[in-house]
């Protein structure tokens, strides 16, 4: 077996051959954008340089970014609106959860680039310390976290998912289709799904969006 | 991820010219599969072409009783549509027992037809994949096989497609609207649009290259009683193991149509004829010439169980 000594590579060597690669994987791209002249040109030219114009939190952003740049990497490394949290950053967990045009969704699955003119609101939108969001301060009230890591996610979600029962849109807890969804603990449940809490605060959570529904009754 | 160039386009036409000047590109709307493919570099489009701002997001009654779907419709905005919800009861059922609030309010209609399969092997960029990697060989094959096909499979993939929201379309017979770079239009049977592996089974559908979705249509409604019952390893956000879509006419006939045992949305017009003799007479039908493997076996017990709970809803429900 192989010694830690033996290893023909040093930690800094590897981040600097991690840099390098990084730096290889972009030229190329630049160079893509030349387009051949036998091709017709298209309406829209192609780039890898790519603006982008929306708004967070009420405030409007100009961003240039690459490409990759996911929404949740644009707010947290460009904008440094570092509340949402990047967990798994494949969709599955929700920590990334963020308000767009009024519905909640995954900041990790969307590309920065395709929200050009969207309203953007992250948990920095819903309150602060000073003046908190009621579901930001019943989940205070309810100890509806414990690392706290999961919790941006969840409050924005759980703002977004009161609106959607508001409006009518039923899951897959609702008994009957034809009539306006109710939020009992077992809707609250099953619309909150998609937020995963590895402390499992979960029946403290389910307290505090259900004493916020209750108030906006 | 691997680099890319990036485009927003404005028109159907213009999506799918883009698509034709650009061989390795791919069309971007939801990108909640996509985007998840692409951070593992299981996909790795040269070109993104975005085609999420195209007005393809309405829901139009057409003139023979039947509606018009948009391909850019999200899954919330489908299920919770009150035509939906009132006369095509199972595809409002399918689209709310799928994914979570958030990747429904992302994810469009054409998006959900063209997801890929959740295989494991397929995911695991260590291990040979055909679907993945076309000639490279089955992983799956003698593997892990809970979860996989137990019908219609071949022997380079035992993949099933994962989505709910397509089984309730087969059973409600839709159609898929394209447009193809050369502007030429057609609508494809939702029987034809998914293959089965054969010896291709990186080929999910019959869609060629620059081939965008602009709609799926659904016929006149049918009436009776419409279910949607999966069976998953949670209670919440889990793909099925298998899952039942059934519409039930009040003198006990009806369709149904299977998901998670498939590399497509599976039915057998033929087993529907047993309807009215109960689940075991319609499974014997449905699923002759099944091939389980040890561990996915319990999957013919659990499709006859399913139905024949749906069956026995059926027969207190208000048509």
């Amino acid at each position: 077996m192989q010694r830690p000594d033996e290893l023909e590579v040093t930690r800094r060597e590897l981040l600097v051959a991690g840099t390098a690669t990084v730096a290889a994987t972009i030229v190329p791209t630049l160079g893509r954008a030349d387009v051949p002249a036998t091709q017709p040109a298209p309406a829209t030219a192609p780039s890898t340089e790519s603006k982008v114009a929306f708004t967070v939190n009420g405030k409007s952003y100009q961003l240039e970014v690459d490409t990759r740049t996911t929404l949740l990497d644009a707010l947290r490394e460009h904008l440094h609106l570092t509340g949402s949290k990047k967990g798994c950053d494949h969709g599955q967990c929700g920590a990334c959860t963020v308000i767009v045009g009024g519905r909640r969704v995954l900041s990790c699955l969307s590309l920065a680039l395709m929200h050009e003119g969207d309203s953007i609101t992250t948990i920095e939108g819903l309150g602060t310390p000073q003046n908190l969001h009621p579901m930001q301060a019943a989940f205070i009230k309810h100890d509806g976290f414990q690392c706290g890591y999961c919790t941006p996610g969840q409050i924005c979600s759980a703002v977004a998912m009161l609106d959607e029962v508001k409006s009518g849109i039923p899951s897959h807890a609702t008994v009957d289709l034809t009539v306006s969804p109710k939020l009992t603990d077992t809707e609250l449940r099953e619309r909150m799904s998609g937020n995963i809490c590895r402390c499992g605060a979960y029946s403290n959570i389910v307290e505090a969006i259900t004493e916020v529904a209750g108030r906006g009754k | 991820m691997k680099p890319f160039t990036f485009e927003r386009v404005r028109t159907p036409a213009e999506a799918a010219a883009a698509a034709a000047r650009n061989p390795g590109s791919k069309f971007i709307a939801g990108g909640t599969n996509l985007l998840d493919l692409m951070k593992l570099e299981i996909e790795a489009p040269t070109h993104v072409i975005d085609v999420s701002r195209l007005t393809l997001d309405k829901i139009e009654s057409t003139p023979d009783g039947g509606l018009r779907i948009g391909a850019l419709v999200r899954n919330t905005e489908l299920a919770a549509d009150e035509r939906v919800r009132r006369d095509y009861g199972v595809l409002s059922r399918a689209l709310v027992a799928g994914a979570t609030g958030q990747l429904r309010n992302m994810a469009t209609t054409a998006g959900n037809l063209l997801q890929r399969t959740r295989c494991p092997y397929f995911y695991d960029t260590n291990m040979p994949c055909n679907k993945r990697n076309p000639g490279s060989g089955c992983s799956a094959i003698g593997g892990f096989t809970r979860p996989l096909a137990v019908i219609g499979a071949s022997d380079s993939c035992i993949a099933t497609h994962p989505s709910d929201m397509a089984v309730a379309m087969r059973v409600l017979d839709a159609t898929v609207d394209t447009v193809r770079p050369d502007g030429s239009t057609r609508a494809i049977p939702i029987a034809d649009f998914h293959r089965l592996p054969g010896d291709q089974p990186h080929l999910d559908t019959v869609l060629t290259h620059g081939e965008l979705i602009t709609a799926v249509t659904l016929p006149k409604p049918i009436g009776g009683a419409h279910f949607y019952h999966k069976v998953r390893d949670r209670a919440s956000y889990a793909f099925a193991l298998i899952s039942v879509a059934a519409v039930v006419q009040r003198d006990g006939t009806g369709r149904v149509a299977l998901g998670g045992v498939a590399h497509k949305p599976w039915r057998i017009e033929a087993a529907e004829a047993e309807m009215p003799r109960g689940a075991k007479a319609v499974t014997a039908i449905l699923l002759a010439g099944a091939k389980p493997t040890e561990d996915n076996a319990f999957k013919l017990k659990l499709v006859e169980r399913t139905l024949a709970a749906v069956l026995a809803d059926a027969k207190g429900a208000p048509q």
